[in-house]
């Protein structure tokens, strides 16, 4: 039996900049009984990490530490911050050094790092945790004959052996999420590209030429609706995008899976974030 | 004379600071852009804020958050409640004091027809304020004390504020303590109420001071004068219990004078309570000339801040209005460090020693840029403000309602338009520059890296197979990798095999690698190019940390002492 309570791993930039993503998640999580604990936790470390790496470490481990506390496994929303909380957790198993730097600095505030703390992304805990059986049982208002384009995202795809979420090379986990509410999902080159985010403030136009070949590649595939499941992403996406036009002919609008499977379960759309007609 | 004249110059200063400082939230810009409005038209803008306020039914909420937040306090109620009640305390306590006691010649005559500073329940009063800003003082000492959560930093500005505070009231206890005992107070006023006609009735009004009120009178001569107790109290009755009630209600005082009794010819010789009254008056004198320059001023601007918070976060406001509502708030902050404890990034802090890291600090930061744009520390505000990851918990919890969150945004638009944010800064003048950063190899100091980049192992298996370069999605986004990135993933990884670090550290694909790690997952040979890449830019931030710090360095050399330090 799937644990039902998770330590909630918004991540910094949710509340401020894609709240949606916080209601949305809520609102389908609170669908399968899933209850979600708000300890207040700091940030991942995952920007940092160009800068410093043991800082980086550090600010993963006090999260994973209050994770080990609390008992409870972390859920993220967000595919950097499980990224780094899965990268730091596997340099403090290899690094004697700085698993030794990282638990005396943790000892002051009475905490510890420990292996095996469990996290969780968003995508696992509903292909695994809840499963797509279940999901696939409690659709109401199936998204049949959507094309939908998964974009995964790299920080919690890989590398594959540290982050363990799924094939690194063929991931099938996001598409059966999608196939699970009704959807189509649709096979496109540059899904496993990265959507241009982590450049944007040193780079706008690198940035922005990255989603551009990303979204033309989705476009011609195919797909009515390009999801994410990672903030940056949708920030990327959603916000950015925004701002900044990219010339397209057809609408190729970018949704939160959660968005999409409240949609499916008949959640009202204001909670998701979606105004009515947004909804599919 | 004398004395009225200080007071008038505190007072004096006092005004011109405050109106000094209040000119300042109209006039400094924390983000100038071309369309700054000008100061006319800001101080426009806030007065019909103000009169949009007044006139409309956000009146109600405004008397709400100044009844709850501002008199109640209810923001520190809400988060703690030991700290509100020292806080309340000790500003409810001082204030009273101000108004009853320092100010009793124009208030206390109004309230009370029969007031006397020497009178019950005045005294007992008196002593009962100074007992709740005593403590609000020695608990807030303890607290500074005991506290070890990260990032809990207190500053000159806090520790004088609380020595000001302290020296005040312990002045203030032992001054009343001296005057209980002293025989010369006694003398001056028998002089003054009685005379000297009846040397009996001043020696039974004598004995009767002597046992009853605690004054400390030398002995009469033996045989002189026998004591008479009726005729003492028939005196003091006449003459004194109209202004002077028994000083043990003094519960503070009183015990102190007991104390001190033993000493009260010598102090009485040395007069010790004139120096005492020079102590506490020009300690009161100064305190009222600090309030506008120091922490004492947020009695002004946090409550303005708070009731300007009804109107909404900044940015929703008209943009003539923004650039004030950013100086209040700079002004409104206490110090209280709510917002360090919240902080994402605060652990961040235990490796990266910058205590502009911390939203309290980082504040004073972009003040100190607003007001002198201090170049020496423009560095370390950068770091702090660029970690900062904008989370918007500081605003949350800041007590004092000011909109942090804005205040990060509007101060990191201004340090990329000074061109100083770490994004658009081209590492390539590092090149040659490895003296200036000798690995860290103290006890108990951060391992510097993972140790990949220098150890030739990580690169052993590289055979040069161009896999990194042809699956990298930001190679692949240029028509010309070589003019756009300088380098590839490969041709990093060759020079880092030749251990040629100066050369990879300087190419621009080092900071447009979008972290994907594509070019890790794909290679045949399990070399960790993407961990490289982010090793090598923590190499460079280091290395580029040293050539800013030599730089500060050589300025304060040159040009001696730092402005404002």
């Amino acid at each position: 039996m799937a644990p039902t309570t998770y330590l909630y791993f918004p991540g910094c930039k949710i509340s401020p900049f894609l709240p949606h993503y916080d209601t949305a998640t809520r609102a389908v999580l609170g669908a399968f009984d899933i209850r979600l604990d708000n300890t207040e936790l700091n940030c991942c470390g995952y920007p940092v990490r160009h800068q410093n790496v043991a800082a980086s470490v550090l600010a993963a481990a006090r999260n994973l530490a209050i994770a080990d506390r609390e008992g409870l496994p972390i859920l993220t929303l967000c595919q950097c911050c499980f990224g780094n909380l899965k990268q730091a957790a596997y340099w403090l198993e290899k690094n004697a050094a700085l698993r030794r730097f990282v638990n005396d600095q943790l000892d002051a505030e009475g905490l510890r790092w420990h292996p095996h703390i469990a996290v969780r992304h968003l995508l696992s805990v509903l292909a695994e945790d809840i499963g797509t059986d279940s999901i696939r049982a409690r659709v109401i208002h199936p998204l049949k004959g959507v094309s939908v384009a998964a974009h995964y995202g790299c920080h919690a795809l890989r590398p594959g052996h540290v982050v363990q979420l799924d094939n690194p090379l063929a991931p099938t986990i996001f598409e059966n999420l999608i196939s699970a509410i009704g959807a189509t999902p649709m096979d496109w080159p540059l899904r496993l590209e990265c959507c241009g985010h982590p450049v944007w403030d040193k780079n706008p136009t690198l940035s922005l030429k990255l989603m551009a070949r990303k979204l033309e590649d989705a476009r011609t595939a195919g797909a009515q609706v390009l999801t994410t499941a990672c903030t940056y992403c949708q920030i990327q996406f959603e916000t950015v995008r925004a701002a900044h036009p990219v010339e397209d002919d057809t609408p190729l609008p970018a949704r939160l899976y959660p968005q999409l499977l409240g949609q499916a379960l008949g959640l009202p759309p204001d909670v998701l974030g979606l105004a009515s007609d947004d909804c599919f | 004379m004398l004395t009225v004249t200080v007071a008038y110059i505190a007072l004096g200063i006092c005004l011109a600071g405050l109106l000094w400082r209040i000119s300042r939230w109209f006039l400094i810009d924390i983000d100038p852009a071309s369309d700054d409005p000008s100061t006319g038209r800001r101080l426009a803008a806030a007065g019909r804020a103000l009169l949009d306020a007044l006139f409309s039914p956000r009146l109600f909420n405004l008397i709400r958050v100044f009844l709850w937040e501002v008199v109640l306090q209810g923001h520190l109620f809400r988060q703690d409640r030991l700290r509100w009640i020292m806080h309340v305390a000790l500003c409810y306590g001082f204030l009273l004091l101000v108004l009853m006691h320092a100010l009793d010649d124009w208030t206390a005559p109004v309230l009370f027809a029969d007031y006397a500073p020497t009178r019950n329940p005045f005294r007992w009063l008196r002593n009962l304020l100074a007992a709740l800003v005593l403590a609000g003082v020695i608990g807030t000492v303890i607290r500074h004390r005991t506290r070890n959560t990260i990032g809990h930093i207190r500053s000159h500005a806090d520790r004088l504020v609380l020595l000001l505070l302290a020296i005040i009231i312990v002045s203030g206890l032992l001054l009343e303590s001296s005057q209980i005992l002293s025989p010369s107070i006694f003398a001056e006023m028998v002089e003054a109420y009685i005379g000297n006609d009846d040397p009996e009735e001043v020696a039974a009004l004598g004995q009767y001071w002597v046992a009853e009120m605690g004054a400390a009178l030398p002995p009469p001569r033996s045989g002189a004068i026998v004591y008479d107790p009726v005729a003492g109290q028939m005196a003091h009755e006449g003459y004194c219990a109209s202004c002077h009630s028994r000083p043990q209600a003094a519960f503070l005082s009183y015990p102190v004078s007991r104390l001190l009794k033993p000493a009260a010819g010598l102090m009485d010789t040395l007069r010790i309570d004139i120096w005492l009254w020079t102590i506490h008056y020009l300690a009161s004198c100064l305190a009222l000339a600090c309030l506008p320059f120091s922490k004492f001023f947020h009695l002004l601007a946090t409550p303005v801040n708070l009731l300007a918070r009804t109107a909404g976060p900044v940015a929703a406001r008209p943009p003539a209005l923004r650039p004030t509502r950013r100086a209040l708030g700079l002004d409104a902050c206490t110090h209280c460090g709510a917002c360090n404890a919240h902080c994402a990034v605060a652990p961040i802090y235990q490796v990266i020693p910058n205590t502009r890291i911390l939203p309290s600090e980082k504040l004073q930061g972009v003040k100190r840029q607003a007001s002198t744009g201090a170049a020496v520390e423009v560095a370390a505000l950068v770091e702090g403000s660029f970690i900062c990851t904008l989370c918007g918990r500081c605003t949350q919890w800041c007590p004092s309602g000011i909109d942090l969150q804005d205040l990060w945004q509007a101060s990191r638009r201004d340090l990329i338009r000074k061109g100083v944010s770490p994004f658009y800064e081209r590492t390539a003048s590092l090149s040659g520059s490895t003296a200036l950063a000798p690995r860290s190899t103290l006890p108990g100091a951060p391992p510097a890296s993972l140790g990949l980049t220098n150890r030739p192992e990580t690169f052993w298996a590289c055979v040069q197979c161009t896999t990194c370069t042809s699956v990298c999605p930001v190679v692949a986004a240029s028509d010309d990798p070589q003019r756009d990135l300088d380098l590839t993933p490969q041709q990093i990884m060759n020079l880092m095999r030749l251990q040629l670090i100066e050369q990879a550290l300087g190419c621009r694909m080092l900071w447009d690698c979008v972290t994907c790690y594509q070019c890790q997952e794909h290679c045949p040979q399990n070399v960790k190019v993407a961990d490289v890449l982010y090793e090598l830019r923590n190499e460079a931030c280091r290395r580029r940390l040293s050539v800013a710090q030599a730089a500060a360095t050589s300025i304060k050399k040159s040009k001696g002492p730092v402005p404002g330090k």
